[in-house]
């Protein structure tokens, strides 16, 4: 049986959805709803790193329930930047950038959360079952919102 | 004929009334010093331009000059009462600062010039942009103080003419939650109830909605119910001792910022009780078991501890909520402004619907307006959304409008939703919208986190042109100053809450070269050569009445249809309901009776939004969820508050409208009575935390939060520990410092933090962190009026009073309602 793969997969991906979400965060400190959606959503990703190492026991893998947590001080160290930077245009490309890949990871995400469910029917446990039917709408929701945000921004950022 | 001191007594005299019963009349006179009726050479036909209640009124002139106000005895709204506002406000009008002509920036200084000039700047610096640039270079930031003909003209010369995607009303401050409730729930904006529930209703519940200050003559309506036999039970949320919670059966103070939890709490218990009319739910909405699933774990208890509400409490409010024959709910800022805010102001909705209750006398909606004009922007086009309620997200009702207009398709801008105001800000501070042009408001003083906004607006390379009465704080850092005629020196219409339009007319002319908004708007549209398809002039109109005309075809066949009403009409039977057809010539005054909705896919106004992320339902999304047009039972989960109380800044702030002033004080701090009655900024205390910090009342406090301080004298009140709350909005104008802080800041918005409610895009006013220091002791009590929310809890000073110079006639006669 490869579902402990899969959960390690999804763990990996899930936390790297939380991180990129919390890196984009800081990068546009100065742009007020990419900065505060993108904790309030990294925030999700984070639950579910949580739960998917907790269900992944049962499966013999060891995942770290933290992982996809808060950034290190290097990484802070962007957010000041992007502050000062925050004036010019050049750093609104970079923000179509940045939602792009978000919305390119939770894509990925989603589509791992999809291939776990099929796996969870297939063995009929129900837990995994909930567990997917419980995160995949925030995942979806992550991805409505980086594509609503790059539908959003795309015009004035391309055209100014 | 009783005098009253209206200061003193800011809701008179009481008229009780039994449920059921007409609402008695009581009209209400007040004229310049020493003058009667008699001495009156003509009343003039208007409504209230200081708040959303829609008072219908008569301007007294003498001598081609205002002196005086007397409600309309034959209104629905307000049956001849005038709220301390109406009564006082009018005498701004002639203030000798009114700017008479126009200004241009010359040399670093503002310098008077003729409107040629000043026209000619704003023109050619347009055509330069839209060369260099395109549209997205410009953008309009109106007002909820003009009338439906001028913003329906911006809305049409921005959007039609120019091509911008770049527009907004300050109603984005006020209402825009209320709006974006209505449009998640009922997929369209636009009231379900009416006033006259108020005269029905056996519960009356008011969310964050201190109606006594901010629509007293509404208060007056539910005072009156209160003193006579069976009145209603009244729930109040607000985390301030309003007169609401000292009216009210059951007074809830949650923590600022947990509105959705204690919603949830509510809800849960309802359904757990099964209080739900299951029959309404099944025929009329869809999403009832993801809202089932959503409240099913947050029992009273687990609301309790995130609101710090007992649970108690809320287990007895939501079994009156869930036992009330006629409930009327009621939402305004302390929900608009807060944390999730437009989740939260769906929930009450929620409450409505499960219970059935929509559609009779006595159940009604009301998701308050803070402006008195604040609906028109929205129906009109003058804010973030297209004209007459059409989906901007739908490509035919963009054909539709286009049809409309006479242009293509194409040069209406609908590939995003219609940039809001903040959105704007960040475009202006990045240097992407370098042309914003502010019409009759002061975002210098009423948009969050001041420093950040002066700091945009001085920008050089931003070409700001504010048209308004006075040299406002944002006018002060304007290239080009427009005089604008108001309220009473021009012709045009306006719709409250509850969808009734009034008829404001002129009186008398505008001070020096002042000019209407709409010449202004229309002059612009001809001076730029904005053409239709065919080579004619986009603006086709020439005045009011002419402008109402289209705007009446424009609105044919949406909700908010107007195509039944005329200018004579509206004269002789003072207001009117929309939608107001040839069908339905007397308006209408409850929508969706028997459960019918604007809510189809093909007709409704949005698709609604993700109550956390904001991101846009698609229509395909939609369609499934809603196929044929039920109301929408929307679920939200509690997020916690950006800013939470830390070691550095231990307070939750809130900010709020107060009962003498209006908006940035622009007329209310030019009449001497509202003046005098709240003369400076305060802060609110509780007695515990007064106590803890060794402050007494009238102590110079000096508030700060991340962002800045502001020094103010203390009031203790009854406000719950941890809550500390500043009146907005004190400004500059009246200082040394003329648009930014002479030292100590006194505008709450130095304070506030730049965040907005994902969904409605309304600014965050109520949850930002803040901690206290007491700067200095006092001489004398805080200038906070004694007579409402910042009551002081012990006696301080003498109690707030006025001159008895208001006429309240009273008789038991219902008044001759129209409709």
């Amino acid at each position: 049986m490869k579902i402990g793969l899969a959960l390690k997969e999804l763990h990996r991906s899930e936390a790297e959805l939380a991180r990129e979400l919390l890196k984009v965060s800081d990068r546009h400190k100065v742009d007020h709803e990419v900065f505060h959606l993108g904790r309030d959503l990294a925030r999700w990703s984070q639950e579910h790193v949580a739960l998917i190492a907790e269900i992944a026991h049962g499966y013999g893998q060891d995942l770290d329930p933290d992982a996809g947590g808060p950034l290190g001080p290097l990484e802070r160290a962007v957010e000041k930047g992007s502050e000062l930077a925050g004036r010019t245009s050049s750093p609104s490309l970079l923000m179509l950038r940045d939602l792009r890949e978000v919305y390119i990871k939770s894509a990925g995400v989603s589509v791992d959360w999809e291939l776990l469910a099929q796996a969870a029917q297939g063995i009929k446990h129900r837990e995994l079952l909930a567990l997917a039917q419980r995160c995949h709408p925030e995942t979806l929701r992550q991805m409505r919102w980086a594509n609503g945000k790059l539908k959003e921004s795309a015009t004035q950022i391309l055209v100014s | 004929m009783t005098r009253v001191d209206r200061i003193a007594e800011p809701w008179g005299t009481r008229t009780p009334y039994g449920p059921g019963e007409p609402w008695p009349a009581r009209v209400d006179t007040h004229l310049d010093g020493g003058l009667s009726s008699d001495d009156v050479d003509r009343w003039v036909q208007t409504a209230s331009l200081l708040h959303s209640n829609g008072d219908a009124m008569d301007i007294a002139v003498k001598d081609e000059r205002i002196v005086g106000v007397r409600g309309r005895q034959g209104d629905r709204v307000n049956h001849g009462r005038l709220g301390v506002k109406d009564l006082y406000g009018w005498q701004a009008n002639s203030s000798p600062d009114r700017l008479t002509r126009p200004l241009v920036r010359e040399g670093g200084r503002l310098v008077e010039t003729d409107w040629d000039t000043a026209m000619g700047r704003i023109v050619e610096r347009t055509q330069q942009l839209l060369a260099e640039q395109g549209p997205s270079a410009v953008g309009f930031y109106t007002t909820g103080q003009l009338f439906a003909e001028e913003y329906y003209t911006l809305g049409v010369l921005a959007h039609g003419g120019i091509g911008t995607n770049h527009v907004d009303g300050n109603t984005r401050l006020c209402t825009a939650t209320a709006a974006a409730a209505l449009k998640e729930s009922f997929a369209s904006d636009g009231q379900p109830g009416s006033y006259t529930d108020v005269d029905h209703a056996d519960v009356i519940a008011l969310y964050g909605h201190n109606v006594a200050e901010t629509q007293s003559v509404l208060w007056m309506r539910m005072l009156d119910r209160l003193a006579g036999p069976n009145p209603p039970q009244v729930i109040c949320v607000d985390p301030r001792p309003t007169e609401v919670a000292r009216h009210a059966t059951v007074h809830l103070a949650p923590l600022p910022g947990t509105n959705v939890a204690l919603m949830n709490g509510l809800l849960h218990e309802i359904i757990a009780n099964d209080w739900v009319d299951h029959d309404y739910i099944e025929a009329h909405t869809v999403g009832f078991d993801e809202l089932v699933k959503q409240v099913q774990d947050c029992t009273p208890e687990a609301a309790a501890q995130i609101c710090d509400v007992p649970a108690e409490q809320i287990r007895e409010a939501a079994a009156i909520l869930g036992r009330a024959e006629r409930l009327l709910s009621t939402v305004l800022q302390g929900f608009y402004q807060s944390n999730q805010a437009t989740a939260a102001s769906v929930q009450v909705n929620n409450i409505n619907i499960i219970r059935g209750m929509l559609g009779r006398p006595g159940c009604g909606i009301l998701q308050m307006n803070g402006q008195p004009t604040a609906q028109n922007t929205r129906e009109c086009g003058g804010d973030g959304d297209l004209p007459a309620f059409r989906n901007w997200s739908n490509d035919e009702h963009v054909k539709d409008l286009a049809k409309v207009w006479n242009v293509d398709p194409m040069e209406i801008p609908h590939y995003s939703p219609p940039t809001h105001v903040m959105q704007m800000m960040r475009y202006a501070e990045d240097g992407s919208i370098r042309m914003l042009w502010v019409s009759g408001t002061n975002p210098a003083v009423s948009l969050p986190e001041l420093p950040r906004v002066r700091s945009i607006l001085s920008q050089e390379r931003l070409f700001l042109v504010v048209q308004d009465i006075f040299l406002s704080e944002t006018a002060q850092l304007a290239d080009v100053v427009l005089p604008a005629a108001t309220w009473g020196e021009k012709t045009g219409t306006f719709t409250n809450v509850d969808r009734t339009v009034h008829l404001s007319e002129k009186a008398v002319d505008p001070p020096g070269e002042a000019r209407p908004d709409l010449d202004i708007f229309i002059d612009y549209a001809h001076r730029l050569g904005l053409k239709d398809k065919d080579g004619a002039p986009l603006v086709k109109w020439h005045d009011a009445e002419s402008a109402f005309e289209a705007w009446k075809e424009c609105s044919r066949g949406r909700p908010c249809d107007y195509s039944g009403m005329t200018y004579e009409l509206l004269r002789g039977r003072s207001g009117i309901q929309w939608p107001c057809t040839e069908e339905h010539p007397d308006g209408t005054e409850r929508l969706y009776e028997d459960g019918k909705f604007f809510s189809t896919p093909d007709y409704c106004e949005s698709y609604g939004r993700d109550l956390v992320t904001g991101a846009p339902v698609e229509a395909t999304e939609y369609r499934a969820l809603n196929p044929t047009g039920k109301a929408i039972l929307r679920a939200a989960e509690y997020v916690p508050p950006h800013e939470i109380p830390s070691e550095d800044f231990p307070f939750i702030l809130i900010t709020g409208r107060t009962l003498y002033h209006f908006h940035t004080r622009t007329k209310t701090g030019r009449a001497p009575e509202l003046q005098a009655a709240a003369p400076d900024v305060w802060v609110e205390l509780s007695e515990a935390d007064a106590s803890a910090f060794g402050i007494g009342e009238g102590d110079l406090v000096t508030v700060s939060s991340p962002r800045g301080s502001v020094r103010a004298a203390a009031r203790i009140t009854g406000i719950r520990r941890g809550v500390v709350f500043l009146p907005f909005h004190y400004g500059y104008w009246d200082t040394e410092g003329g648009h930014a802080p002479d030292g100590a800041g006194r505008a709450a918005n130095e304070l506030t933090i730049t965040d907005w409610d994902a969904c409605s895009k309304q600014p965050i006013f109520k949850t930002a962190a803040a901690r206290i220091e007491r700067t200095a002791a006092g001489q004398e009590p805080a200038p906070a009026p004694t007579t409402t929310a910042s009551a002081p809890v012990r006696p301080a000073g003498a109690p707030t009073r006025g001159p008895s110079d208001v006429d309240e006639e009273l008789s038991d006669r219902a008044p001759e309602v129209a409709l």
